[in-house]
């Protein structure tokens, strides 16, 4: 516990792991009704698969449907905005599935009638060449529903012949170094890639402590157990909201193998992105 | 469940399983790290789980250019053959709700695995301790049933002293005697579950979590520990 500035005792947040005992007291003291609560809550934040054009769930998991030998997965709205601009306006991508979940951040229920600012998880492969599968995920995934994304899109049988590039942005608060702060020049990016993967990263690795966590963490980890080429891009940034200049962090991304045969006209796609921006900001006020 | 970095599963039969808490400060997990950093451990495997906070980094025991880009996962197996010796280091806290099934895999994995025994690396919270063990060293051992019968005066003839039962409530006076470890994450519910023999340490300090990356009472805890270990 702890005393805030204004005098209220507050439960500080604490790595004790007393939060693991407190949980065993409440089990013990749990009704058949807490029980249900539970369950119903621990249903309704299920991560499904489905295709919105036939509204039909996807009996498999979405790369058993799809194998790929690419996948390119962007989490966070400036990586999204990025793989929007870049890849997608570059070839004709069709729509193969839409992840539908629901947590305390994302409360996107409807995924049928999308508007550009809700939060979504969709899967497209490109059409001349459906073995390139690419994830644009601006929904945030909890922790209890990372490894059921996982799941739900990977499935349970690793496919070691493919390779997997996760794009996403940090706040630059969380980055350590021992440098001088005022020495980063935000945005930047760093890479983290697994044991599998062999070619040169496009800028330099992560150096430890830092560490990532949450659907980045679970998608490269699972690629790191299964032994399956896969790099993560980070972009440290000071603006977490669309911003041009943290999208354009991620232009020498452009050069790797994963994404060079996926790029044709990059002043058309910084043209585009442009008005993605100007979009956006009609949609907000001071009141978003 | 256990996926080896190899293409065969490493055999474990007759080694000693040392694992941390997630507990008050992190002192299992660092003392964890100086194990496996100290000892040269190699990376066998991963336990790949459902029930851990997903996280990844660079190798932390890094010791050269060449083995600080070798990813980390939340929860890697290291072993040392010579010794018999294999460590489990977990890096992330559980996520609600899977506590008790992690456990549950863990011990079944080390069940199956034929490990001889089981030691527990853990901390608790020192604004816990009464007024003898105020006035004693910060350090104390648990072990299960089996292990007590062979290995108890062993122990107590290297000035380790026991866990102390404390009441199961403590708010009432003629409440029942239990063993309690707040501030230890699951070490009681190895405990409960029979097969761990633990190191649970009253950490000195005013009950906040440490600074983090201090590893001055790992080290301290890490020293008592080994001629406890090499009794076990």
């Amino acid at each position: 516990m702890a005393a805030t500035f204004f005098g209220e005792v507050v439960k500080a947040p604490c790595r004790a792991g007393t939060e693991d005992q407190e949980e065993e007291e409440d089990e013990r003291r749990e009704t058949a009704e807490d029980r249900e609560v539970r369950r119903q809550l621990a249903r309704k934040r299920e991560v499904r698969l489905f295709r919105r054009q036939t509204k039909t769930s996807l009996e498999v998991s979405l790369l058993e449907k799809y194998p790929c030998s690419k996948f390119i997965i962007a989490i966070g709205n400036n990586a999204v905005a990025f793989l929007s601009s870049f890849v997608m306006n570059s070839g004709v991508w069709e729509e193969v599935g839409c992840a539908k979940l629901w947590n305390e951040w994302c409360r996107t229920t409807d995924t049928v009638h999308l508007s550009p600012t809700d939060a979504f998880c969709v899967f497209y492969h490109l059409k001349s060449n459906p073995s390139v599968l690419l994830c644009q995920c601006s929904c945030y995934v909890a922790e209890d529903q990372q490894y059921q994304w996982l799941d739900k899109v990977f499935g349970s049988c690793p496919r070691r012949n493919m390779q997997v590039t996760v794009l996403t942005c940090r706040h630059v608060t969380d980055y350590k170094t021992a440098e001088s702060t005022s020495s980063l020049h935000s945005p930047f990016l760093k890479a983290l890639k697994t044991e599998n993967f062999k070619e040169p990263p496009c800028c330099s690795l992560l150096e430890q402590p830092n560490i990532v966590h949450d659907l980045p963490a679970a998608v490269l980890s699972y690629c790191q157990v299964w032994k399956i080429p896969a790099i993560l891009y980070l972009c440290y940034t000071d603006v977490m909201k669309l911003d041009l200049i943290t999208v354009g962090a991620f232009k020498p991304v452009l050069s790797s193998r994963s994404l060079k045969g996926l790029v044709k006209n990059i002043p058309q796609s910084t043209e585009i992105l442009k008005k993605l921006m100007t979009t956006n900001e009609i949609q907000s006020n001071i009141y978003t | 469940m256990f996926v080896p970095c190899g293409d065969s599963v490493p055999d474990l039969a007759g080694f000693t399983f040392l694992m941390p808490a997630v507990s008050v400060g992190n002192v299992g997990q660092l003392a964890i790290d100086l194990i496996i950093s100290t000892l040269n451990m190699c990376k066998i495997g991963y336990f790949y789980t459902d029930c851990l906070v997903p996280m990844v980094g660079n190798n932390p025991y890094a010791t050269a250019e060449e083995n600080s880009t070798e990813l980390s996962i939340n929860a890697e197996v290291y072993s040392l053959p010579s010794k018999k010796l294999v460590a489990l280091q977990l890096r992330s806290i559980f996520i609600k709700y899977k506590s008790k099934p992690f456990c549950e895999k863990l011990l079944s994995w080390v069940k199956s695995s034929n490990c001889a025994k089981v030691i527990v690396l853990s901390s608790s919270h020192s604004y816990h301790r009464n007024d003898l063990q105020l006035r004693s060293t910060p350090f104390r051992y648990l072990l299960t049933p089996f292990l007590q019968k062979t290995v108890q005066n062993k122990i107590k003839s290297l000035n380790w002293e026991e866990m102390e039962k404390s009441p199961c409530i403590p708010e009432i006076d003629d409440s029942e005697f239990c063993i309690r470890i707040p501030g230890g994450g699951i070490t009681k519910t190895l405990y409960d579950e029979g097969y761990s023999v633990m190191t649970p340490q009253h950490l000195p300090c005013s009950g906040k979590c440490q600074v983090h990356g201090d590893y001055s009472l790992a080290v301290v805890f890490l020293l008592r520990f080994f001629d406890l270990f090499s009794v076990l």
